[in-house]
């Protein structure tokens, strides 16, 4: 069973500022974690690893400097690692970046598992993992909530989806996105840092990719373009609400169904 | 499975018209966010004389949901019913809307921002090779068709304006509960369409062994809503009356730690220090006079309404709407409009 999760490293704080007058994102310190979301793909592919035996490899697109994110996993358990990394690939949207992503697991030999978080945390589309698994034409079932069972031919598992929690069974090759705090991600271990500190970590570039056409990749392959950021509108002041009791109950009910609140 | 190859940035923008709106079934009902779908589109639609086209997939009973779509001024609805869509599976669900699209070239798709709906639009915007803004809570479009999508990124501490320029179809998932439902139109003119479906494009992968509704008891923290009696509610039968306003809004009612202790209520359903933390969309206090134990675990919800005949009470140095009044006025009076409004 070979199992891949792909996981992001992200800024550290999802607290933007905006420039007021010029609309730009202020430089947010450069500090980055592991996408919060993607530690429960990761700990989902190692408890699965331990009943079916294999291999779990993260796979990540971003700087050079993802590989402490690669190492943290390899601190949790994870046996291979790799980085797309070329600044071809920088300023993709979610159908590059998928795209490359799903290059880089048929450069690794493809995989029977593959594992997404629900969504990031800075981004935050929640659609990466889906779009990875239509370029790979394999069925996904997204925001998965349990796996139910699981053995060589296929895995089973439990979405909530709203009013109704679906069981479905899927044969791999096949792509789960797994929602949050469905299970606890395991702490590192402080063996397994010993143990891996001088485990490589693969780097692949556009050179590697089997589709060499560049239009694919980066911004040029991004067909959407983020015309302009700003801060969302701040709430506006209290109000007091005046009259007799029912005159204020029915302002009330008319600003909170106006806001859509009610 | 369909495939359709086109390159991002090799297309004509005039051979893609209208708008394609997925209409999502949940348990054989239509689900809310379509009707929103649609008002928005009509807006839009005007603007540059597109049609509003809706697609729908699904099993017994679909074709009768189709119906009840044109009395909101639709132009054509088209659905693929087969048993082989009995039950929501992306894969063979996008086959079905991707037909649809090939058929139809649409120039922007809005899908609902529900759980399905975000599972479902990232497939077919990676199969047609094209852009999709992600949770759009504001729409408009530019006479030259592009449109103009804003969504929240960053959990919700900053807001991106997305547009894709230069490929077609423009697709979107759209936030519930934030764009105006649209109104039925006096003269309807639009149909339904029926679209011939084979057995593999209604053939899945994924085999579901079993599908239940859920109905467990919702957590304090996940409640929208929620009605906080306090102190000013003197007894067990004014906080029957509070109870009534919760429901009315489809929330639940807490208790400041006073109410719990004399028996009104459990420590689950208490805010504050000793109790939970909650962050719910509206929170309505009744009688409560806003001590920092109990404020600090809920300054975080997105609206705050207080009810309380002290004008001094500090509760109102939190609140967003401020009701200095006799609770037993207000409450009884708020429970009124609410349940009436829900009948119209
Ligand atoms: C403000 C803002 C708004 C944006 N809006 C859009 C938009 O509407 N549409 C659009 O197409 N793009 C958009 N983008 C670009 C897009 O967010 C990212 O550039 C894209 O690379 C990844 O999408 P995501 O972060 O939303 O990931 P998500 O789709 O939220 O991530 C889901 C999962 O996919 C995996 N994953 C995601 N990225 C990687 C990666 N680099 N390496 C490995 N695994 C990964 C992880 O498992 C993750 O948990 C926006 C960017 C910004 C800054
Ligand atoms: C360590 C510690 C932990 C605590 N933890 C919690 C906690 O978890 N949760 C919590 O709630 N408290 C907690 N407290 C207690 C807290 O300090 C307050 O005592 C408590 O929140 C007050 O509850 P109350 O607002 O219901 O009652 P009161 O303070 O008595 O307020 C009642 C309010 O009702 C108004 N009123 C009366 N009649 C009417 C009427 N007819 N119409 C409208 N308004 C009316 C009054 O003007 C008054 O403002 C804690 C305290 C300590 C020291």
């Amino acid at each position: 069973m070979k199992i891949v999760v792909c996981m992001k490293q992200v800024p550290a704080t999802s607290k933007v500022d905006i420039d007021p007058e010029t609309g730009a994102m202020k430089r947010m310190s450069g500090e980055t974690r592991t996408n919060p979301y993607d530690l429960f793909a990761l700990e989902t592919a190692l408890s699965i690893r331990e009943k079916t035996g294999g291999t779990v490899t993260v796979l990540t697109m971003g700087p050079p400097q993802a590989e402490e994110m690669i190492r943290d996993a390899y601190t949790m358990g994870a046996d291979e690692g790799v980085i797309l990394s070329d600044r071809k690939f920088a300023g993709a949207d979610v159908l590059a970046t998928s795209y490359a992503l799903a290059q880089g697991i048929q450069v690794i030999g493809g995989a029977d598992l593959i594992i997404c978080g629900r969504q990031t945390t800075d981004g935050d589309t929640a659609q990466v993992g889906p779009a990875i698994a239509e370029h790979l034409t394999i069925p996904h079932a997204a925001w998965v909530a349990e796996i139910m069972d699981v053995n060589e031919k296929n895995i089973q598992v439990r979405q909530d989806l709203v009013s109704v929690s679906q069981v479905s069974e899927i044969p791999y090759p096949c792509l789960l996105t797994i929602d949050k705090d469905t299970c606890v991600p395991r702490l590192p271990s402080y063996l397994l840092k010993k143990a891996t500190s001088d485990r490589p970590v693969r780097i692949l570039s556009f050179e590697d990719m089997p589709d060499q056409d560049l239009s694919r990749y980066g911004l040029i392959g991004s067909p959407t373009s983020v015309e302009k950021m700003f801060a969302p509108e701040e709430s506006e002041k209290q109000v007091y609400l005046e009259g007799t009791a029912k005159e204020k109950a029915d302002r009330l009910v008319a600003l909170l169904t106006g806001k859509k609140i009610i | 499975a369909i495939r359709f190859e086109q390159k991002a940035k090799s297309f004509d923008k005039d051979k893609w018209k209208n708008f394609l709106i997925y209409v999502e079934q949940e348990r054989g009902e239509i689900h809310p966010v379509t009707f929103e779908l649609i008002g928005e589109a009509r807006k839009m639609a005007v603007k540059v004389g597109y049609q509003v086209n809706c697609v729908i997939v699904g099993g017994k009973g679909t074709k009768e949901n189709a119906e009840k779509l044109l009395p909101y001024g639709v132009d054509n609805v088209y659905v693929y019913e087969h048993e082989g869509f009995e039950g929501f599976r992306a894969d063979c669900y996008t086959d079905a809307v991707a037909d649809c699209i090939a058929a139809n070239k649409p120039s922007s798709v809005l899908i609902g921002a529900t759980a399905l709906g975000r599972s479902l639009a990232p497939r077919l915007s990676t199969r047609f090779h094209t852009g999709l803004t992600a949770d759009c809570t504001t729409l408009d479009i530019r006479s030259n068709t592009d449109m103009i999508q804003i969504r929240p990124a960053f959990g919700g501490n900053i807001m991106a304006q997305i547009g894709i320029t230069k490929s077609r179809p423009q697709f979107a998932t759209v936030r519930y509960k934030v764009m105006d439902k649209a109104e039925k139109v006096k003269n309807p003119h639009g149909q339904v369409v029926v679209c011939p479906v084979n057995e593999k494009m209604a053939d899945s992968r994924i085999k579901i062994l079993s599908s239940r509704v859920i109905d467990k008891v919702k957590s304090l923290e996940e409640e929208d809503v929620l009605v906080v009696a306090g102190r000013g509610v003197r007894n067990e039968k004014d906080v029957e009356m509070c109870r009534e306003l919760a429901d009315a809004l489809g929330g639940q009612l807490a208790f400041t730690r006073p109410m719990v202790e004399n028996g009104f209520g459990d420590v689950a359903h208490q805010i504050g220090l000793s109790g939970r933390t909650v962050r719910p969309k509206l929170v309505i206090t009744c009688g409560v006079s806003g001590a920092i134990q109990f404020t600090s675990c809920m300054t975080g919800s997105d609206c705050i309404v207080a009810i309380n005949n002290d004008p001094e009470a500090q509760i109102f140095n939190v609140a967003d709407y401020c009701i200095v009044d006799d609770l037993y006025q207000v409450v009884p009076e708020l429970t009124e409009l609410i349940k009436n409004r829900k009948e119209d």
